[in-house]
């Protein structure tokens, strides 16, 4: 994985100390330039010192303060982190964390990124989370596939086992690589003895989960913000990013960029500073964002657009887990959509009707109108089942290929007359810029 | 206070058999491909009793009728399903 920051950065106070926290970047100083190893725990130390609050406020005020910082997920949801602790503090029994390390989409890099190089704020994160709701136990989910990340994880617990930190237990549950693996009801049943797949809610995790137990579920991002808002108190984390959405968080941008990789931001970016800051190598003609699960946005749209979910939600989109793939003119956005729709349909847990046979018509949907000239009335037909697939699975999976395939509609609109009426397109032709995983056939999916 | 029931679905146990459509079509809807679209309104007196049967008929125990209660919370009709913390969206 490239790691740039790329976008330019406010400058940092002038007051600010030379320690990761009060300038930016906030996570990624702990990934280096030039070293591609993990962070040891000496030299995190040192960036990142133990968090002042830890050593000063008592352990029952630190929900209180990742409430004021207004710190929100960044795994795709946005839900309040501080509410989550709260809730899971006031179960009946001793809470259990969770933090979630799948990173499923493909398009999105950073969790991957932060377990790999820096696994000691992770886990900072993962116990100041664990002290707050008062758990005496932390299990960090990683998929099969990302051993880079496992052998980090598991070297930076082994370190601090070494250097006799007092810690609660704190163990690697690694996790099966499917898309919704990575759903928190599926994390749950897995680590409770079943398979990856989601459950139906309620009880929702933070009610009942890991052994019946209160679980907070966060993501790798979220707890490392989370560390860094102990660290250094509401009010710096406040110092970036918007009222509604305070902070920075970590885009992966790739397609027809230049600059490709993870990079930090505060929320609330223009888009289009951020995509000229990675150096775009062909015309723009949409971006996708949030990744194969995000919306499309036109290159006019950009413009105006900001990287904040009050800026991405009137339009449908959402910052998602903050993947942004930009794709050039000379590209057809039917047919890239039809090949992520497809890839979607395929990673489906098969378990609820309209998610298997939804997503499947979608994907043959859309493939129709971008690579043969389908009757106008196909248009009608995809909004038609967008419309029963929306909000009837056990989990959310299918809404995400629904707002993807409503973009799509939206945005490539002239494109979708053009189709019609004259067939496909010459950038039909045109090579793809998105990477899209092999689909894996039903009966060689591992759900254990 | 006023009682009224809800039909709440289970879509994992669904699989599309479509016998509830058939006794309670003012209520449910399938899609295209025959799985059952529900209408969350709550509802009493005869339709509930018309839901009850719907449920009960469902070869796969994949419907539900839960309690609402007028405070806003509601309730699993069936044992071990409660979901009283759970307010109405």
């Amino acid at each position: 994985m490239i790691t740039q920051p790329t976008p330019s950065a406010p400058p940092p106070p002038p007051s600010a100390p030379h320690v990761a926290g009060p300038h930016l970047p906030r996570l990624l100083t702990a990934v280096g330039q030039h070293d591609e190893r993990a962070m040891t725990l000496a030299s995190h130390r040192r960036t990142y010192p133990v968090p002042e609050m830890a050593r000063r406020q008592p352990i029952e005020s630190f929900i209180a303060a990742v409430e004021r910082s207004g710190l929100r997920g960044r795994g795709g949801a946005g839900f309040p982190t501080g509410r989550k602790l709260r809730s899971v503090s006031e179960g009946q029994s001793r809470p259990v964390v969770v933090v979630n390390g799948s990173e499923g989409e493909p398009a999105s890099g950073k969790d991957v990124l932060l377990l790999t190089r820096a696994p000691h704020l992770v886990i900072d994160g993962a116990l100041l989370a664990a002290a707050a709701v008062g758990a005496k136990e932390v299990m960090i989910c990683i998929e099969r596939d990302k051993q880079a990340a496992i052998r980090s994880i598991n070297g930076a617990i082994g370190e601090r086992i070494g250097a006799r930190e007092v810690m609660i237990p704190v163990r690697v549950r690694v996790i099966p690589p499917r898309y919704v693996a990575g759903e928190e009801s599926a994390l749950v049943h897995f680590i409770n003895g079943g398979e990856a797949r989601p459950t139906l809610t309620p009880p929702r995790p933070y009610q009942k989960g890991v052994d019946g137990r209160p679980t907070l579920i966060d993501n790798v991002e979220t707890l490392c913000h989370l560390a860094q808002v102990l660290r250094w108190g509401p009010a710096w984390f406040r110092g970036q990013g918007t009222d509604d959405e305070p902070g920075t968080m970590l885009l992966t941008i790739s397609g027809c960029l230049k600059r490709r990789g993870v990079c930090e931001v505060p929320i609330g970016m223009s888009m289009r500073t951020i995509v000229q800051a990675a150096e775009p190598t062909h015309e723009i003609g949409a971006l996708l964002v949030g990744g194969f699960y995000g919306t499309w946005i036109s290159a006019d749209d950009m413009g105006w657009i900001s990287m904040d979910n009050v800026s991405l939600r009137p339009i449908g989109s959402g910052l998602g887990c903050g993947a942004v793939i930009a794709s050039p003119r000379s590209v057809c956005g039917l047919i890239e959509t039809a090949r992520v729709v497809t890839w979607l349909a395929g990673e489906t847990a098969g378990q609820c009707g309209p998610c298997v046979h939804g997503l499947a018509a979608l994907a043959r949907g859309m493939t129709d109108l971008a690579t043969t000239r389908a009757p106008a009335e196909i248009v009608t037909q995809l909004q038609r089942w967008a419309g029963q697939i929306e909000g009837r699975g056990a989990c959310s999976f299918p809404d995400g290929a629904v707002r993807l395939v409503r973009s799509a509609l939206r945005v490539f609109a002239a494109d979708i007359a053009h189709h019609v009426h004259h067939g496909p397109c010459a950038a039909a032709v045109n090579r793809s810029m998105l990477k899209i995983p092999a689909t894996v056939p039903d009966r060689e999916k591992v759900w254990r | 206070m006023a009682v009224s029931f809800r039909l709440r679905l289970d879509p994992i146990a669904c699989d599309g058999r479509g016998v509830c459509a058939d006794l309670l079509p003012e209520r449910i809807d399938l899609d295209d491909w025959g799985y059952p679209i529900i209408d969350p309104t709550p509802m009493s007196g005869v339709t509930a009793q018309h839901a009850r049967r719907a449920v009960a008929a469902c070869p796969v125990l994949a419907l539900k009728l839960e309690l609402v209660q007028s405070s806003g919370s509601i309730r699993g009709s069936h044992a071990g399903r409660t979901s009283s913390s759970h307010s109405l969206r």
